[in-house]
């Protein structure tokens, strides 16, 4: 535990240490309030709720957690770290969750500072807070979920570029999966079984449920076994090149 | 204590490290010593569990490093090849970081932090980040990393590369002073650092051993051990006291440089240590010769290692 925390704690004060957390957080903050007053209609609807707001996080995810996740294992490769990293005496679990934790908390961070719009909606009118805060746990599970996606193809590579396009596209895979263009792939020769299952596993339709306010137990347990299944392959990943 | 057991690497068709087996203990100051390409840093990378051996095992103090990983690392401190850090962190956070990791606390903590910061010369950078500090400094950055948490297995890759002469010969001081109550395995192509620090050299060459040896030893395997060699006075003169010291019965040949003015007089092989000084300096009393310089060679360490690596470079 000690170990995960001070792998936690470099990754994160890394972050604020360059640029790329004030850039990244500047850019989220400000594609955010642009997508919800202007695609979004915000003011042009006239009701009390963040669904504007909430409706294009997917999207900003598919971009903006690939650019946080495609470094953090791509870099250590990149710079030669990742020797130094996995020859102390920590175990891969240690440092994949230290790593991810800190990656995870980051973008929770960028998430907490949009609060600015909730305060607008409260002075606007007489949201339902309890559907808002429900809305806010799905969307920084849905970050968490992208992010593991990132982690993992991350530890695949040493090129960071190929590391976010991959990422992006296998989590377009999982945001898109209960729609056509995923499905028609597997409608033609698969079971109706696996159609079903692949239907499923998309991200914008357990995010959806949880953003009208119903925290589904079901929804909790989907994330949490996505981002399980991407970490545990984040460490087979790791000690496949290990032997490599 | 290491002891490495028929080692082997393969990346695909290619065998980098061939069935390497040594074994070394406390106080032993190990060179690792070869042609770049030789294996060097792949097997530092075993022994440190870094890279997994595609069979053959390393263990460190008891602890094998394949099913015992954490406490063999936990023994060892180890130098990566060109002495990796986070570029963004500064030297005095990421030596906490290290401190953290190496479950350092308290007064022992601080303690630690203030040896290895006092004797890497650390001081003057600490709150600079790494990315903006000179190779120098970054490789001392790594050194104190390694011996934070005063390892009783210390493993080096390469540890003065990219050093002035000072610097080097700090570091060579350094792994001296640490020399008595741990192991050392520094890896390099530098022959003065083994023969300035080494107590024990391993060369290799495509994956294997081809000499383990005490660097005195290995000088000795030249053909220049116990020669001599001499400066004449003059161009004129120097053709007949070669042929002169040639005749000697310690003698089997001499080399002449016609720039420097030098002779050496080459041992006959099993012939006892400086018989051929006290011969050359008797024929030269003898002749009453103006000699510039007379000085006995214990060995050339670089033509040794030439000669037994020479296979691979060919």
């Amino acid at each position: 535990m000690n170990m995960i925390k001070a792998l936690f704690r470099r990754e994160l004060r890394s972050y604020f240490a360059t640029p790329v957390a004030y850039v990244f957080i500047v850019i989220f903050l400000v594609l955010m309030g642009t997508f919800t007053f202007y695609l979004g209609g915000f003011y042009e609807r006239g009701q009390a709720d963040l669904q504007p707001f909430f409706s294009f996080h997917p999207w900003l995810y598919l971009f903006l957690v690939p650019a946080i996740a495609m470094r953090l294992w791509a870099e250590e490769r990149k710079t030669g770290s990742i020797e130094l990293l996995m020859t102390l005496p920590i175990t891969a679990w240690q440092a994949v969750l230290g790593k991810y934790l800190a990656a995870w908390a980051f973008t929770g961070i960028a998430l907490m500072l949009t609060f600015p719009i909730w305060i607008t909606v409260n002075y606007l009118g007489d949201p339902d807070n309890g559907v808002i805060f429900a809305a806010y746990v799905g969307s920084f599970l849905m970050a968490g979920g992208f992010l593991a996606i990132g982690a993992c193809v991350s530890a695949i590579t040493r090129n960071q570029v190929i590391a976010f396009v991959i990422t992006v596209v296998v989590s377009f895979g999982f945001l898109l999966s209960g729609f056509p263009m995923v499905l028609d792939l597997f409608s033609g020769w698969a079971p109706q079984a696996i159609v079903d299952g692949v239907a499923s596993l998309s991200f914008l339709t357990h995010f959806a449920s949880i953003s009208k306010g119903v925290i589904d137990l079901r929804d909790l347990i989907y994330f949490a076994l996505l981002i399980a299944a991407f970490l545990y392959a984040n460490t087979i990943v790791l000690q496949w090149k290990q032997a490599d | 204590m290491i002891k490495i057991d028929g080692l082997t690497k393969r990346y695909g068709q290619h065998t980098v490290v061939d069935n390497l087996s040594f074994e070394c203990s406390t106080g032993e100051v190990l060179g690792f010593l070869g042609p770049n390409g030789a294996g060097k840093s792949t097997t530092m990378k075993m022994v440190t569990g870094f890279v997994a051996p595609s069979s053959g095992h390393a263990s460190v103090c008891g602890h094998d490093i394949g099913s015992d990983a954490l406490q063999a690392r936990r023994k060892m401190g180890y130098l990566p090849e060109g002495a990796p850090c986070y570029p963004e962190m500064t030297p005095r956070s990421f030596l906490e970081f290290i401190a953290d990791i190496r479950e350092l606390s308290g007064e022992k903590r601080k303690q630690r932090l203030d040896e290895v910061i006092g004797r890497l010369h650390l001081e003057p950078v600490l709150g600079q980040s790494i990315d903006t500090l000179s190779k120098g400094f970054k490789r001392r950055v790594g050194l104190a990393q390694a011996i934070l948490h005063d390892p009783e297995v210390l493993i080096l890759d390469e540890p003065t590369d990219g050093l002035d002469p000072n610097q080097k010969h700090e570091v060579r001081q350094l792994i001296q002073s640490m020399a008595k109550d741990k192991l050392i395995i520094i890896s390099t192509h530098i022959l003065e650092e083994v023969e300035a620090v080494c107590s024990r050299v391993i060369i290799i060459a495509s994956g294997r051993i081809l000499a383990d040896d005490t660097p005195h030893n290995l000088a000795a395997r030249s053909r220049y051990h116990n020669a001599v060699r001499l400066t004449a006075p003059d161009a004129g003169s120097i053709d007949q006291i070669a042929t002169a010291i040639a005749g000697l019965p310690s003698v089997s040949t001499t080399e002449s440089d016609r720039q420097q003015l030098s002779i050496t007089a080459i041992a006959k092989s099993g012939c006892k240590d400086a018989e051929v000084l006290r011969q050359v300096s008797q024929l030269i009393a003898e002749k009453d010769w103006n000699i510039g310089g007379l000085q006995l060679e214990s060995g050339k360490l670089d033509e040794v290692f030439r000669e037994i690596t020479g296979g691979a470079h060919a």
